[in-house]
């Protein structure tokens, strides 16, 4: 009874601490207490409550007294994270395999996406291909016409790069729906991945047929059965787009391309065009079905934007969020991912009450060019409602914008590049669910 | 995979010979020079070595191949093939897109291939390449010239006799032509 007191003590003088260290409304405390110079108080407040939950004896669990399993080929995730799982739709039964699969955001951490977990959006299913099989070709206005195998591409120069990918369509949801619907983070915005890529320049081997003087653009298509194809501006295709071989270390997986895929860095996913067959160098876009009928953004006045590359800069709290519920008062980490097509992240700031007042958080360090990057800030949480939202600022100065503003640029029938800020409201019972604010 | 074959070694030398004799000539190019970047692995093919592969189209025709057809001719290929699917004037089904008629002034507006689409190309360039989605690529040049015919006679967009081929499909006029704004320079 008398520790009871002792600790009712501590935590109320802990609370009027942190409280004096409140830098936006409704609780965001100041990032000090993640950087290691946090009042000895703030681990204690967690720690007292801990034990309390916890008393008696400690016992050895059974897998202490007994030894574990072999080594293994190919590992696999705990079975106790087996509900960590890309969020996968029902077969599509009109045109089979035409999809897409989502990073379960809310349950990752850090910015490197597994490869089982990377995002998938396909038009017509995943190819079994036989690497000994494909080929490249690279034609059109080139002095030389090449055909590559893969063996051939594994013998050239390779850089690796950490870049995000993001579907154009990602978070198109919270663009037009008249409601704001019940979603995860995941679920909302998880048509979003980063991986470390390698592979060869597209420029060695554009270099290497030889460009013809005018040539201005290049198209390029796939080996699966939709043939998919998107065009590419040749600056851009000698600057940094990459043939991917490997993912994170290992051969690119099936749903990513294997045995490659053209890598885009920055721009809207479906340009970075899978099991890449074909690099055909022309003088203007081919205007491919992918790049009229779909990812163009109507406006409201009828016209529409075509070939919109860079993704705008975007955040996205993924704890709390959408699905979750906060199970106790005290002090909780607001975490998500930020990331920009035009550059890298110099600023996320996070409100907890709906965008009235908004803290910086901490971001890492070494920040990456077009790669996902970390965010943190602690929050005092006491069960007031809440409205949680980040906002981004990438090196070019692009602001994320609010949803509202976003929405009012386009025709409501536009879903493509979606930036706008999400809000996650908090009820006073722990609550987190999607809304428009 | 490191043992060089006889036919990589070969094919760098002659590429080698070949940067000698522009270089001698007077003409090497920058990008010539940098193919010293890699090993020089590529295979010297000729563009007639891909007819039937490549199916790119256009917007100027670029691409289309012989052949020709009607709507009349095409109605026949469009029930048996799309229509299940599309619908019989392509009026679209549950998540399938409609085709025809629509309008960008409605609200919701409805983007179809005839109220949306900026060019008759990517009509044959899309049907030809990944239609229909369960056999892909199994239409004849000549059955997409008449199906692309037939669609694009349901928007109004040509009569039910006009002849489409590789010379009179750029000329097709999409009543949505006009309306996009090129950002392919933003980047």
């Amino acid at each position: 009874m008398q520790n009871n007191n002792k600790s009712e003590r501590v935590r109320s003088d802990e609370k009027i601490a942190l409280l004096n260290d409140q830098v936006a409304g409704n609780g965001l405390i100041s990032r000090r207490h993640l950087l290691g110079l946090s009042l000895a108080g703030a681990g204690g407040l967690v720690t007292s409550s801990v034990l309390a939950a916890d008393a008696g004896l400690l016992t050895r669990p059974a897998w202490s007294m007994t030894p574990g399993r072999d080594p293994s080929e190919y590992g696999n995730p705990s079975s106790h994270a087996a509900q960590i799982k890309r969020l996968a739709p029902a077969p599509n039964a009109i045109s089979p395999g035409t999809g897409a699969s989502r990073t379960p955001l809310h349950l990752l951490q850090g910015t490197i996406t597994p490869n089982s977990l990377h995002f998938e959006r396909h038009h017509s299913g995943v190819p079994d291909i036989d690497p000994a099989q494909h080929r490249l070709v690279l034609h059109g206005m080139v002095r030389q016409p090449l055909e590559f195998s893969y063996e051939d591409l594994l013998a050239y120069p390779m850089v690796s790069r950490v870049h995000f990918l993001e579907c154009s369509g990602n978070s198109g949801g919270n663009s037009s729906g008249a409601s704001a619907s019940d979603g995860s983070a995941g679920g909302i915005h998880g048509l979003l991945s980063c991986a470390e890529w390698t592979g060869v320049r597209l420029s060695t081997l554009l270099d290497e047929a030889g460009v013809a003087a005018g040539a201005s653009w290049i198209t390029a298509t796939g080996a699966d059965a939709a043939s998919l194809g998107r065009s590419v501006p040749l600056d851009k295709a000698l600057r940094d787009v990459i043939i991917a071989l490997y993912q994170n270390g290992e051969p690119i997986r099936p749903e990513q391309g294997y045995p490659m895929r053209m890598f885009v860095p920055g721009w809207e996913g479906n340009v970075s065009v899978k099991w890449l067959t074909q690099i055909k160098v022309t003088d203007g876009p081919a205007n491919f079905r992918d790049e009229t009928s779909r990812y163009t953004e109507l406006l409201p006045d009828g016209k529409s934007l075509q070939f919109t590359y860079p993704m705008g800069v975007k955040s996205v709290i993924t704890s709390p969020s959408g699905q979750m519920t906060l199970t106790r008062h005290g002090l909780h980490e607001v975490t998500g991912l930020a990331w920009s097509g035009s550059g890298s992240i110099r600023r996320v700031e996070i409100s907890a009450d709906g965008g009235r007042t908004w803290a910086d958080a901490l971001i890492d360090a070494d920040q990456r060019e077009l790669a996902l990057t970390r965010f943190r800030l602690p929050w005092l949480w006491e069960g007031a409602e809440a409205v949680l939202q980040s906002r981004a600022t990438d090196s070019a100065g692009n602001v994320q914008p609010s949803r509202a503003a976003w929405v009012a640029q386009y025709s409501p029938a536009n879903r493509y590049h979606f930036n706008g800020i999400q809000s996650w409201a908090v009820s006073a019972q722990g609550e987190v669910k999607n809304v428009y604010a | 995979m490191f043992t060089p074959d006889r036919k990589h070694v070969s094919s760098r030398f002659k590429s080698k010979a070949l940067l000698l004799s522009l270089a001698v000539g007077g003409l090497l190019s920058v990008s010539a020079v940098m193919a010293a970047d890699g090993p020089g692995l590529g295979k010297p093919i000729d563009e007639s070595q891909l007819q039937g592969w490549d199916l790119i189209v256009q917007p100027d025709g670029t691409g289309l191949p012989e052949g020709s057809g009607t709507a009349a001719q095409g109605q026949a290929v469009y029930e048996q093939n799309c229509a299940a699917c599309h619908g019989m004037k392509g009026e679209g089904s549950s998540g399938v897109p409609a085709l025809a008629g629509g309008s960008l002034t409605t609200t919701p507006p409805l983007m179809t291939a005839g109220s949306y689409w900026p060019y008759a190309s990517t009509l044959y360039d899309y049907v030809r390449r990944a239609m229909p989605p369960l056999a892909p690529k199994s239409l004849s040049n000549t059955e997409v010239y008449q199906v692309v015919a037939y669609v694009l006679h349901l928007h109004g967009i040509v009569e039910r006799d006009f002849v489409l081929d590789r010379a009179s499909l750029p000329q097709v006029k999409m009543p949505n032509s006009g309306n996009f704004i090129d950002r392919s320079q933003v980047q």
